[in-house]
Protein backbone atom coordinates (compact mmCIF):
# COMPACT_ATOMS: atom_id res chain seq x y z
CA UNK A 1 0.00 0.00 0.00
CA UNK A 2 2.81 2.43 1.07
CA UNK A 3 4.63 1.51 -1.72
CA UNK A 4 1.85 0.92 -4.03
CA UNK A 5 0.44 5.08 -3.69
CA UNK A 6 4.05 6.62 -5.10
CA UNK A 7 3.85 4.10 -7.88
CA UNK A 8 0.10 5.25 -8.59
CA UNK A 9 1.27 9.16 -8.73
CA UNK A 10 3.47 8.36 -11.22
CA UNK A 11 1.43 6.66 -12.89
CA UNK A 12 -1.17 9.23 -12.61
CA UNK A 13 1.26 12.22 -13.35
CA UNK A 14 2.27 10.63 -16.75
CA UNK A 15 -0.75 9.52 -18.10
CA UNK A 16 -3.15 12.46 -17.91
CA UNK A 17 -2.33 14.32 -20.72
CA UNK A 18 -2.32 11.41 -23.09
CA UNK A 19 -5.45 10.01 -21.76
CA UNK A 20 -6.95 13.44 -22.06
CA UNK A 21 -6.11 13.38 -26.31
CA UNK A 22 -7.64 10.44 -26.75
CA UNK A 23 -10.70 11.91 -25.13
CA UNK A 24 -10.75 14.65 -26.87
CA UNK A 25 -9.42 12.99 -29.97
CA UNK A 26 -12.32 10.40 -29.20
CA UNK A 27 -15.51 12.81 -29.14
CA UNK A 28 -14.08 15.42 -31.44
CA UNK A 29 -13.74 12.82 -34.35
CA UNK A 30 -17.19 11.03 -33.42
CA UNK A 31 -18.92 10.63 -36.27
CA UNK A 32 -16.69 12.25 -38.34
CA UNK A 33 -17.57 12.50 -42.47
CA UNK A 34 -14.31 13.82 -43.49
CA UNK A 35 -12.40 11.50 -45.08
CA UNK A 36 -9.09 12.53 -44.14
CA UNK A 37 -9.98 12.32 -40.67
CA UNK A 38 -12.09 9.02 -40.04
CA UNK A 39 -13.86 8.75 -36.53
CA UNK A 40 -11.00 7.47 -33.77
CA UNK A 41 -13.25 4.56 -33.36
CA UNK A 42 -13.02 3.29 -37.00
CA UNK A 43 -9.23 3.93 -36.15
CA UNK A 44 -9.19 1.67 -33.12
CA UNK A 45 -11.31 -1.05 -35.01
CA UNK A 46 -8.98 -1.01 -37.73
CA UNK A 47 -5.98 -1.09 -35.82
CA UNK A 48 -7.62 -4.32 -34.00
CA UNK A 49 -8.47 -6.03 -37.05
CA UNK A 50 -5.08 -5.73 -38.77
CA UNK A 51 -2.34 -5.32 -35.91
CA UNK A 52 -4.06 -7.55 -33.44
CA UNK A 53 -4.83 -9.79 -36.44
CA UNK A 54 -3.58 -11.07 -39.88
CA UNK A 55 -0.67 -8.43 -40.15
CA UNK A 56 0.85 -9.33 -37.09
CA UNK A 57 2.57 -12.03 -38.35
CA UNK A 58 2.77 -10.72 -41.95
CA UNK A 59 4.18 -7.38 -41.56
CA UNK A 60 4.88 -6.24 -37.87
CA UNK A 61 7.04 -9.60 -37.03
CA UNK A 62 8.96 -8.94 -39.81
CA UNK A 63 9.64 -5.35 -39.59
CA UNK A 64 10.18 -5.34 -35.75
CA UNK A 65 12.38 -8.69 -36.74
CA UNK A 66 14.22 -6.01 -39.08
CA UNK A 67 14.35 -3.21 -36.97
CA UNK A 68 15.88 -5.27 -33.83
CA UNK A 69 18.24 -6.95 -35.43
CA UNK A 70 19.30 -3.53 -37.33
CA UNK A 71 19.93 -1.80 -34.21
CA UNK A 72 21.72 -4.64 -32.45
CA UNK A 73 24.07 -4.90 -35.61
CA UNK A 74 24.58 -1.36 -35.02
CA UNK A 75 25.18 -1.09 -31.52
CA UNK A 76 27.69 -4.35 -31.38
CA UNK A 77 29.29 -3.10 -34.34
CA UNK A 78 29.46 0.27 -33.46
CA UNK A 79 30.91 -0.68 -29.96
CA UNK A 80 33.66 -2.30 -31.58
CA UNK A 81 34.62 0.05 -34.36
CA UNK A 82 34.15 3.13 -31.40
CA UNK A 83 36.58 0.71 -29.06
CA UNK A 84 39.07 0.35 -31.83
CA UNK A 85 39.18 3.85 -32.95
CA UNK A 86 39.31 5.03 -28.94
CA UNK A 87 42.47 2.78 -27.97
CA UNK A 88 44.48 3.09 -31.10
CA UNK A 89 45.61 6.42 -32.00
CA UNK A 90 46.64 5.03 -35.27
CA UNK A 91 43.46 4.04 -36.32
CA UNK A 92 41.95 6.94 -35.49
CA UNK A 93 44.03 9.08 -37.84
CA UNK A 94 43.34 6.63 -40.62
CA UNK A 95 39.48 6.79 -40.19
CA UNK A 96 38.58 9.62 -38.49
CA UNK A 97 37.80 11.28 -41.87
CA UNK A 98 36.12 8.59 -43.60
CA UNK A 99 33.51 8.01 -40.85
CA UNK A 100 32.80 12.00 -40.49
CA UNK A 101 32.41 11.95 -44.12
CA UNK A 102 29.94 8.94 -43.39
CA UNK A 103 28.25 9.80 -40.76
CA UNK A 104 27.43 13.09 -42.58
CA UNK A 105 25.31 11.70 -45.17
CA UNK A 106 21.76 11.98 -44.77
CA UNK A 107 21.09 8.35 -43.87
CA UNK A 108 18.18 8.32 -46.18
CA UNK A 109 20.75 8.88 -48.95
CA UNK A 110 22.07 5.31 -48.39
CA UNK A 111 18.40 3.95 -49.56
CA UNK A 112 19.61 3.64 -53.25
CA UNK A 113 22.67 2.36 -52.92
CA UNK A 114 21.07 -0.06 -50.64
CA UNK A 115 18.36 -0.98 -53.30
CA UNK A 116 21.99 -1.26 -55.66
CA UNK A 117 23.26 -3.88 -53.56
CA UNK A 118 21.12 -5.86 -52.02
CA UNK A 119 17.61 -4.94 -53.85
CA UNK A 120 14.18 -5.61 -52.17
CA UNK A 121 15.23 -7.84 -49.53
CA UNK A 122 15.17 -7.54 -45.97
CA UNK A 123 18.96 -7.75 -45.89
CA UNK A 124 18.67 -4.27 -47.87
CA UNK A 125 15.94 -2.96 -44.96
CA UNK A 126 18.77 -4.33 -42.17
CA UNK A 127 22.16 -2.54 -44.03
CA UNK A 128 20.74 0.66 -44.93
CA UNK A 129 19.70 0.15 -40.54
CA UNK A 130 23.34 -0.21 -40.21
CA UNK A 131 24.65 2.04 -42.41
CA UNK A 132 22.96 4.70 -41.48
CA UNK A 133 22.30 4.35 -37.65
CA UNK A 134 26.10 2.67 -36.54
CA UNK A 135 27.77 5.97 -36.55
CA UNK A 136 26.86 7.82 -33.58
CA UNK A 137 27.59 4.55 -31.38
CA UNK A 138 30.76 4.55 -33.23
CA UNK A 139 31.89 8.06 -32.31
CA UNK A 140 30.48 7.90 -28.51
CA UNK A 141 32.41 5.00 -27.83
CA UNK A 142 35.61 5.66 -29.40
CA UNK A 143 35.61 8.89 -27.29
CA UNK A 144 34.85 7.45 -23.93
CA UNK A 145 37.27 5.32 -24.41
CA UNK A 146 39.77 7.97 -24.96
CA UNK A 147 38.35 9.74 -21.32
CA UNK A 148 39.91 7.54 -19.27
CA UNK A 149 41.37 9.78 -16.19
CA UNK A 150 45.51 9.43 -16.41
CA UNK A 151 45.24 8.41 -12.66
CA UNK A 152 43.04 5.67 -13.39
CA UNK A 153 45.18 4.44 -16.48
CA UNK A 154 47.90 5.05 -14.09
CA UNK A 155 46.52 2.57 -11.51
CA UNK A 156 45.72 0.17 -14.11
CA UNK A 157 49.24 -0.12 -15.45
CA UNK A 158 50.95 0.01 -11.89
CA UNK A 159 48.69 -2.73 -10.58
CA UNK A 160 49.29 -4.70 -13.99
CA UNK A 161 45.98 -5.58 -15.03
CA UNK A 162 45.70 -7.79 -18.37
CA UNK A 163 44.20 -5.96 -21.59
CA UNK A 164 40.86 -7.87 -20.87
CA UNK A 165 40.57 -6.34 -17.58
CA UNK A 166 41.54 -3.33 -19.05
CA UNK A 167 39.10 -3.04 -21.80
CA UNK A 168 36.28 -4.86 -19.88
CA UNK A 169 36.37 -4.09 -16.32
CA UNK A 170 38.01 0.08 -17.46
CA UNK A 171 37.91 1.17 -20.40
CA UNK A 172 34.83 -0.16 -21.61
CA UNK A 173 32.77 0.32 -18.48
CA UNK A 174 34.45 4.31 -18.47
CA UNK A 175 32.73 5.16 -21.74
CA UNK A 176 29.56 3.41 -20.93
CA UNK A 177 28.02 6.72 -20.13
CA UNK A 178 28.72 8.41 -23.51
CA UNK A 179 28.40 5.04 -25.45
CA UNK A 180 24.62 4.78 -24.32
CA UNK A 181 23.87 8.10 -25.36
CA UNK A 182 25.25 7.57 -29.00
CA UNK A 183 23.13 3.90 -28.56
CA UNK A 184 20.12 6.25 -28.32
CA UNK A 185 20.41 7.95 -31.37
CA UNK A 186 21.07 4.63 -33.05
CA UNK A 187 18.11 3.83 -31.99
CA UNK A 188 16.09 6.59 -33.23
CA UNK A 189 17.68 6.48 -36.32
CA UNK A 190 17.56 2.83 -36.76
CA UNK A 191 13.57 3.14 -36.64
CA UNK A 192 13.21 6.21 -39.16
CA UNK A 193 15.23 4.02 -41.45
CA UNK A 194 13.80 0.94 -40.82
CA UNK A 195 10.54 2.59 -41.69
CA UNK A 196 12.09 4.59 -44.98
CA UNK A 197 13.70 1.86 -46.15
CA UNK A 198 10.30 -0.32 -46.41
CA UNK A 199 8.58 2.72 -47.70
CA UNK A 200 10.61 3.03 -50.43
CA UNK A 201 11.45 -0.57 -51.03
CA UNK A 202 9.62 -3.52 -49.44
CA UNK A 203 6.41 -5.32 -50.48
CA UNK A 204 5.62 -5.64 -46.51
CA UNK A 205 6.16 -4.44 -43.29
CA UNK A 206 4.96 -1.51 -41.01
CA UNK A 207 6.15 1.38 -43.50
CA UNK A 208 4.66 -0.27 -46.58
CA UNK A 209 1.84 -0.60 -44.87
CA UNK A 210 1.33 2.89 -43.97
CA UNK A 211 2.63 4.65 -47.30
CA UNK A 212 0.55 1.93 -49.55
CA UNK A 213 -2.80 2.60 -47.63
CA UNK A 214 -2.26 6.19 -48.19
CA UNK A 215 -1.90 5.52 -52.29
CA UNK A 216 -4.85 3.62 -51.88
CA UNK A 217 -6.98 6.59 -49.83
CA UNK A 218 -7.33 3.87 -46.94
CA UNK A 219 -6.90 6.45 -44.35
CA UNK A 220 -8.01 4.56 -41.50
CA UNK A 221 -4.87 2.21 -41.99
CA UNK A 222 -2.62 4.76 -42.76
CA UNK A 223 -3.74 6.28 -39.34
CA UNK A 224 -3.45 2.79 -37.75
CA UNK A 225 -0.16 2.49 -38.92
CA UNK A 226 0.92 5.55 -38.02
CA UNK A 227 -0.11 4.72 -34.17
CA UNK A 228 1.93 1.37 -34.99
CA UNK A 229 4.97 3.24 -35.45
CA UNK A 230 4.58 5.97 -32.95
CA UNK A 231 4.29 2.74 -30.47
CA UNK A 232 7.23 0.78 -31.67
CA UNK A 233 9.32 3.83 -31.04
CA UNK A 234 7.77 4.27 -27.88
CA UNK A 235 7.87 1.02 -26.59
CA UNK A 236 11.91 0.19 -27.91
CA UNK A 237 12.91 3.50 -25.55
CA UNK A 238 11.05 2.51 -22.80
CA UNK A 239 13.33 -0.90 -22.77
CA UNK A 240 16.59 0.57 -23.83
CA UNK A 241 15.65 3.26 -21.11
CA UNK A 242 15.71 0.37 -18.61
CA UNK A 243 18.73 -1.43 -20.15
CA UNK A 244 20.26 1.87 -19.61
CA UNK A 245 19.44 2.48 -16.37
CA UNK A 246 20.22 -1.31 -14.89
CA UNK A 247 23.79 -0.94 -16.73
CA UNK A 248 24.68 2.56 -15.46
CA UNK A 249 22.79 1.92 -11.89
CA UNK A 250 26.56 3.06 -10.60
CA UNK A 251 26.59 6.53 -12.50
CA UNK A 252 22.55 7.33 -11.21
CA UNK A 253 24.04 6.55 -7.52
CA UNK A 254 27.02 8.30 -7.77
CA UNK A 255 25.35 11.33 -9.19
CA UNK A 256 22.63 11.21 -6.74
CA UNK A 257 25.13 10.74 -4.15
CA UNK A 258 27.21 13.78 -5.02
CA UNK A 259 24.14 15.90 -4.85
CA UNK A 260 22.83 14.78 -1.71
CA UNK A 261 26.72 15.72 -0.58
CA UNK B 1 75.06 24.22 12.94
CA UNK B 2 71.85 22.33 13.26
CA UNK B 3 73.88 19.64 10.75
CA UNK B 4 75.65 18.33 13.89
CA UNK B 5 72.62 17.38 15.75
CA UNK B 6 71.11 15.73 13.18
CA UNK B 7 72.46 13.32 11.28
CA UNK B 8 72.46 13.77 7.65
CA UNK B 9 73.39 10.29 6.07
CA UNK B 10 75.59 10.44 2.90
CA UNK B 11 77.70 7.53 2.84
CA UNK B 12 76.89 5.07 5.66
CA UNK B 13 74.65 2.14 4.60
CA UNK B 14 72.41 1.30 6.72
CA UNK B 15 70.96 -2.64 7.93
CA UNK B 16 69.34 -4.47 5.06
CA UNK B 17 69.41 -4.85 1.74
CA UNK B 18 67.83 -1.77 -1.03
CA UNK B 19 64.71 -2.94 -2.42
CA UNK B 20 64.40 0.26 -4.23
CA UNK B 21 67.28 1.69 -5.57
CA UNK B 22 67.54 5.40 -7.74
CA UNK B 23 70.88 6.25 -9.02
CA UNK B 24 71.37 9.51 -10.40
CA UNK B 25 67.73 9.64 -11.75
CA UNK B 26 67.15 12.73 -13.82
CA UNK B 27 63.83 13.65 -15.74
CA UNK B 28 62.54 16.33 -17.56
CA UNK B 29 59.24 17.09 -19.35
CA UNK B 30 59.17 18.31 -23.17
CA UNK B 31 61.52 18.01 -25.94
CA UNK B 32 64.09 20.80 -26.96
CA UNK B 33 64.49 24.38 -25.86
CA UNK B 34 61.19 24.10 -24.43
CA UNK B 35 62.27 21.01 -22.32
CA UNK B 36 62.05 21.44 -18.39
CA UNK B 37 64.28 19.75 -16.45
CA UNK B 38 62.22 18.60 -13.02
CA UNK B 39 64.69 16.08 -11.24
CA UNK B 40 68.02 16.52 -11.73
CA UNK B 41 70.05 13.56 -10.59
CA UNK B 42 68.32 12.23 -7.43
CA UNK B 43 70.39 9.24 -5.31
CA UNK B 44 69.16 7.98 -2.54
CA UNK B 45 68.06 4.33 -1.37
CA UNK B 46 65.38 2.17 0.40
CA UNK B 47 66.20 -0.73 2.29
CA UNK B 48 63.95 -3.49 3.07
CA UNK B 49 61.49 -2.95 5.99
CA UNK B 50 61.66 1.15 5.91
CA UNK B 51 59.49 3.77 6.38
CA UNK B 52 60.77 6.66 3.97
CA UNK B 53 59.04 9.34 3.96
CA UNK B 54 59.68 11.57 0.40
CA UNK B 55 59.00 15.50 1.56
CA UNK B 56 59.87 18.85 -0.59
CA UNK B 57 57.97 21.98 -2.12
CA UNK B 58 54.91 21.80 -4.26
CA UNK B 59 55.99 21.07 -7.88
CA UNK B 60 59.49 19.92 -6.71
CA UNK B 61 58.87 16.44 -8.62
CA UNK B 62 58.06 14.44 -6.31
CA UNK B 63 55.15 12.71 -7.85
CA UNK B 64 57.05 12.32 -10.85
CA UNK B 65 60.22 10.72 -8.95
CA UNK B 66 56.88 8.27 -7.45
CA UNK B 67 55.86 7.31 -11.18
CA UNK B 68 59.80 6.44 -12.27
CA UNK B 69 60.08 4.40 -9.20
CA UNK B 70 56.67 2.71 -9.91
CA UNK B 71 57.81 2.16 -13.63
CA UNK B 72 54.97 4.56 -14.77
CA UNK B 73 57.59 7.23 -16.56
CA UNK B 74 60.88 6.44 -17.97
CA UNK B 75 63.75 8.48 -16.35
CA UNK B 76 65.08 10.82 -19.33
CA UNK B 77 68.27 9.80 -17.55
CA UNK B 78 69.88 7.80 -14.71
CA UNK B 79 67.78 4.85 -13.29
CA UNK B 80 66.26 3.47 -10.70
CA UNK B 81 65.85 -0.12 -9.74
CA UNK B 82 63.37 -2.44 -7.68
CA UNK B 83 65.29 -5.71 -5.91
CA UNK B 84 68.28 -5.40 -7.80
CA UNK B 85 66.85 -5.26 -11.27
CA UNK B 86 66.57 -2.04 -13.54
CA UNK B 87 62.63 -0.80 -13.41
CA UNK B 88 61.23 -1.04 -17.16
CA UNK B 89 57.41 -1.83 -16.70
CA UNK B 90 55.23 -1.66 -13.32
CA UNK B 91 57.41 -4.45 -11.02
CA UNK B 92 55.20 -7.17 -10.04
CA UNK B 93 55.84 -6.44 -6.21
CA UNK B 94 55.05 -2.91 -5.91
CA UNK B 95 51.76 -1.08 -5.47
CA UNK B 96 51.09 2.61 -5.50
CA UNK B 97 48.26 4.24 -3.50
CA UNK B 98 47.35 7.37 -5.63
CA UNK B 99 46.67 11.11 -4.02
CA UNK B 100 43.57 11.39 -5.41
CA UNK B 101 41.08 8.50 -4.04
CA UNK B 102 38.20 9.73 -5.76
CA UNK B 103 39.77 9.25 -9.12
CA UNK B 104 41.40 5.89 -8.12
CA UNK B 105 38.46 3.53 -7.28
CA UNK B 106 36.59 2.91 -10.05
CA UNK B 107 33.37 4.31 -9.15
CA UNK B 108 31.44 1.26 -11.24
CA UNK B 109 32.58 -1.55 -8.30
CA UNK B 110 32.28 -2.44 -5.42
CA UNK B 111 35.12 -2.38 -3.09
CA UNK B 112 35.37 -5.61 -3.06
CA UNK B 113 35.53 -5.80 -6.81
CA UNK B 114 38.00 -2.89 -6.88
CA UNK B 115 40.46 -5.04 -4.31
CA UNK B 116 39.75 -8.32 -6.29
CA UNK B 117 40.53 -6.53 -9.79
CA UNK B 118 44.44 -6.88 -9.65
CA UNK B 119 44.26 -10.24 -7.58
CA UNK B 120 42.73 -12.18 -10.08
CA UNK B 121 45.92 -12.56 -12.21
CA UNK B 122 47.62 -13.72 -8.83
CA UNK B 123 46.03 -15.98 -6.50
CA UNK B 124 43.34 -18.35 -6.84
CA UNK B 125 39.89 -17.48 -5.89
CA UNK B 126 39.82 -18.95 -2.61
CA UNK B 127 43.21 -17.26 -1.56
CA UNK B 128 41.53 -13.76 -2.71
CA UNK B 129 38.38 -13.89 -0.74
CA UNK B 130 40.77 -14.31 2.27
CA UNK B 131 43.10 -11.58 1.24
CA UNK B 132 40.18 -9.41 0.85
CA UNK B 133 38.77 -10.16 3.88
CA UNK B 134 41.77 -9.14 5.81
CA UNK B 135 42.61 -6.11 3.69
CA UNK B 136 39.48 -5.07 4.53
CA UNK B 137 39.48 -5.98 8.35
CA UNK B 138 42.72 -4.40 8.67
CA UNK B 139 41.46 -1.06 7.51
CA UNK B 140 38.93 -0.89 9.10
CA UNK B 141 36.32 -1.58 6.64
CA UNK B 142 35.33 -5.24 7.40
CA UNK B 143 31.55 -5.87 6.22
CA UNK B 144 31.65 -2.95 4.08
CA UNK B 145 33.05 -4.20 0.57
CA UNK B 146 29.90 -4.14 -0.82
CA UNK B 147 29.67 -0.61 -0.75
CA UNK B 148 30.21 1.12 -3.91
CA UNK B 149 33.15 3.98 -3.22
CA UNK B 150 30.74 6.87 -3.67
CA UNK B 151 28.65 5.32 -0.97
CA UNK B 152 31.70 5.88 1.33
CA UNK B 153 32.97 9.10 3.54
CA UNK B 154 36.88 10.40 2.06
CA UNK B 155 38.08 8.86 4.61
CA UNK B 156 36.75 5.05 3.82
CA UNK B 157 37.41 5.83 0.13
CA UNK B 158 41.23 5.92 1.17
CA UNK B 159 40.83 3.18 3.68
CA UNK B 160 39.73 1.11 0.57
CA UNK B 161 42.48 2.18 -1.86
CA UNK B 162 45.15 1.12 0.81
CA UNK B 163 43.62 -2.23 1.44
CA UNK B 164 43.57 -2.36 -2.50
CA UNK B 165 47.29 -2.25 -1.76
CA UNK B 166 47.24 -4.24 0.66
CA UNK B 167 45.69 -7.21 -0.45
CA UNK B 168 47.65 -6.82 -3.58
CA UNK B 169 50.87 -7.71 -1.10
CA UNK B 170 53.44 -5.69 -2.35
CA UNK B 171 57.21 -6.05 -0.84
CA UNK B 172 57.17 -1.79 -1.27
CA UNK B 173 53.73 0.40 -1.23
CA UNK B 174 54.11 3.86 -2.76
CA UNK B 175 51.69 6.54 -1.32
CA UNK B 176 51.23 9.70 -3.30
CA UNK B 177 49.95 12.25 -0.32
CA UNK B 178 47.69 9.78 0.17
CA UNK B 179 45.71 11.87 2.91
CA UNK B 180 45.48 15.18 1.49
CA UNK B 181 42.52 15.33 0.84
CA UNK B 182 40.95 14.24 3.95
CA UNK B 183 40.22 15.92 7.49
CA UNK B 184 42.58 16.48 10.18
CA UNK B 185 41.01 14.13 12.21
CA UNK B 186 40.88 11.54 9.86
CA UNK B 187 44.13 12.13 8.83
CA UNK B 188 45.63 11.15 12.11
CA UNK B 189 43.49 7.97 12.29
CA UNK B 190 45.00 7.04 8.87
CA UNK B 191 48.08 7.83 9.73
CA UNK B 192 48.45 5.12 12.87
CA UNK B 193 46.49 2.85 10.09
CA UNK B 194 49.21 3.05 7.72
CA UNK B 195 51.67 2.22 10.58
CA UNK B 196 49.64 -0.46 11.88
CA UNK B 197 49.42 -2.51 8.03
CA UNK B 198 53.21 -1.70 7.99
CA UNK B 199 54.06 -3.96 10.65
CA UNK B 200 51.11 -6.27 10.22
CA UNK B 201 52.05 -7.12 6.33
CA UNK B 202 55.75 -5.83 6.94
CA UNK B 203 56.11 -3.96 4.03
CA UNK B 204 58.39 -1.26 3.04
CA UNK B 205 56.60 1.77 2.42
CA UNK B 206 57.80 4.83 0.42
CA UNK B 207 55.58 7.98 1.45
CA UNK B 208 55.28 11.01 -0.07
CA UNK B 209 53.98 14.09 1.75
CA UNK B 210 54.07 17.90 1.74
CA UNK B 211 53.83 17.64 5.37
CA UNK B 212 56.57 17.96 7.53
CA UNK B 213 54.67 16.91 11.03
CA UNK B 214 53.48 13.42 9.01
CA UNK B 215 56.68 13.18 7.81
CA UNK B 216 58.80 12.81 11.06
CA UNK B 217 55.68 11.07 12.91
CA UNK B 218 55.67 8.26 10.15
CA UNK B 219 59.43 7.50 9.07
CA UNK B 220 62.47 6.20 9.82
CA UNK B 221 64.22 8.14 7.12
CA UNK B 222 63.05 11.31 6.13
CA UNK B 223 64.56 12.58 1.94
CA UNK B 224 64.34 16.29 1.73
CA UNK B 225 64.54 17.20 -1.78
CA UNK B 226 65.49 20.62 -2.95
CA UNK B 227 63.14 22.90 -5.38
CA UNK B 228 63.49 21.79 -8.89
CA UNK B 229 65.75 21.63 -10.57
CA UNK B 230 65.39 18.76 -7.79
CA UNK B 231 67.96 16.69 -6.25
CA UNK B 232 68.02 15.27 -2.88
CA UNK B 233 69.18 18.02 -0.37
CA UNK B 234 69.07 16.07 3.33
CA UNK B 235 68.84 12.23 4.15
CA UNK B 236 67.59 12.02 7.36
CA UNK B 237 67.52 9.07 9.93
CA UNK B 238 64.28 10.00 12.40
CA UNK B 239 65.67 8.09 15.49
CA UNK B 240 62.17 8.72 17.17
CA UNK B 241 61.23 5.58 19.28
CA UNK B 242 58.83 2.73 18.16
CA UNK B 243 55.60 2.41 17.72
CA UNK B 244 54.78 5.75 17.75
CA UNK B 245 52.59 7.53 19.20
CA UNK B 246 50.24 10.76 18.13
CA UNK B 247 50.64 12.72 21.78
CA UNK B 248 53.78 11.19 23.24
CA UNK B 249 56.15 10.77 20.16
CA UNK B 250 54.97 14.73 19.11
CA UNK B 251 55.32 15.59 22.61
CA UNK B 252 59.29 14.73 22.58
CA UNK B 253 62.00 17.37 22.20
CA UNK B 254 64.11 15.16 19.70
CA UNK B 255 60.07 15.56 17.41
CA UNK B 256 60.40 19.20 17.58
CA UNK B 257 64.02 19.17 16.63
CA UNK B 258 63.52 17.12 13.71
CA UNK B 259 60.26 19.17 12.69
CA UNK B 260 62.43 22.43 12.51
CA UNK B 261 64.96 20.97 10.78
CA UNK B 262 62.83 19.54 7.84
CA UNK B 263 60.80 22.78 8.26
CA UNK B 264 64.16 25.13 7.69
CA UNK B 265 65.48 22.39 4.86
CA UNK B 266 61.88 23.20 3.11
CA UNK B 267 62.33 26.77 3.08
CA UNK B 268 66.00 26.85 1.93
CA UNK B 269 64.65 25.01 -0.76
CA UNK B 270 61.73 26.84 -1.92
CA UNK B 271 63.70 30.39 -1.55
CA UNK B 272 66.21 28.36 -3.85
CA UNK B 273 63.56 27.28 -6.35
CA UNK B 274 62.22 31.12 -6.68
CA UNK B 275 65.94 32.25 -7.21
CA UNK B 276 66.97 29.80 -10.15
CA UNK B 277 63.30 30.68 -11.24
CA UNK B 278 64.38 34.48 -11.34
CA UNK B 279 67.30 33.63 -12.56
CA UNK B 280 66.36 31.24 -16.07
N1 LIG C 1 53.15 15.48 -17.88
C1 LIG C 1 53.81 16.62 -17.61
N2 LIG C 1 54.22 17.42 -18.61
C2 LIG C 1 54.89 18.56 -18.34
N3 LIG C 1 55.17 19.00 -17.12
C3 LIG C 1 54.79 18.25 -16.07
C4 LIG C 1 54.09 17.04 -16.27
N4 LIG C 1 53.82 16.50 -15.05
C5 LIG C 1 54.33 17.36 -14.16
N5 LIG C 1 54.93 18.40 -14.77
C6 LIG C 1 55.62 19.51 -14.08
O1 LIG C 1 56.67 18.96 -13.35
C7 LIG C 1 56.80 19.63 -12.10
C8 LIG C 1 56.78 18.64 -10.98
O2 LIG C 1 55.50 18.01 -10.95
P1 LIG C 1 55.10 16.96 -9.85
O3 LIG C 1 53.66 16.69 -9.99
O4 LIG C 1 56.02 15.81 -9.92
O5 LIG C 1 55.40 17.79 -8.53
P2 LIG C 1 55.00 17.45 -7.03
O6 LIG C 1 56.22 17.65 -6.21
O7 LIG C 1 54.33 16.14 -6.96
O8 LIG C 1 54.00 18.62 -6.72
P3 LIG C 1 52.76 18.63 -5.69
O9 LIG C 1 53.34 18.81 -4.33
O10 LIG C 1 52.01 19.85 -6.10
O11 LIG C 1 52.02 17.36 -5.87
C9 LIG C 1 55.69 20.65 -12.05
O12 LIG C 1 56.22 21.91 -12.34
C10 LIG C 1 54.72 20.21 -13.12
O13 LIG C 1 54.11 21.34 -13.69
MG1 LIG D 1 52.33 15.47 -6.48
Amino acid sequence: MNRALPLLRTAALRLWLPVLLAIVWWYASAGSQNIYFPPLSTILETFAADWLGSRAATDLVPSLGKFVLGFLISAAGGIALGTWLGLSPAAREAAEPVVQFLRSLPPPVLLPIGLLLFGITGTMNVAIIVMGAIWPTVLNTADGIRSLDGQVADMSRSYRLTFAQRLFSVALPNAAPQVFAGLRTTLQLSIILIVVSEMVAAASGVGYYVLNSQQTFAVAQTWAGTLVLGLIGYLSTLVFLAVEKRVLNWQHGMRRAAEGA
Amino acid sequence: MQQSIIETRTGDAPAGEAVVELVDLRKSYGTGPSAVQILDGVNFEVRRGEFVCVVGPSGSGKTTLLKCIAGLLKPSGGRTDFEGQEVTEPPAKLAVVFQDYSRSLLPWMTVRANIALPLRNKFPKQERQARIDEALESVGLAGKGHLYPWQMSGGMQQRAAIARGLAYQPDVLLMDEPFAAVDAQTRIDLEDLVLEVRDRYDTTVLFVTHDIDEAVYLADRVIVLSGAPTTVSHNITVDLPHPRHQVDTKREPRFAELRAFVFEQIQAAKSNTVRNRADA
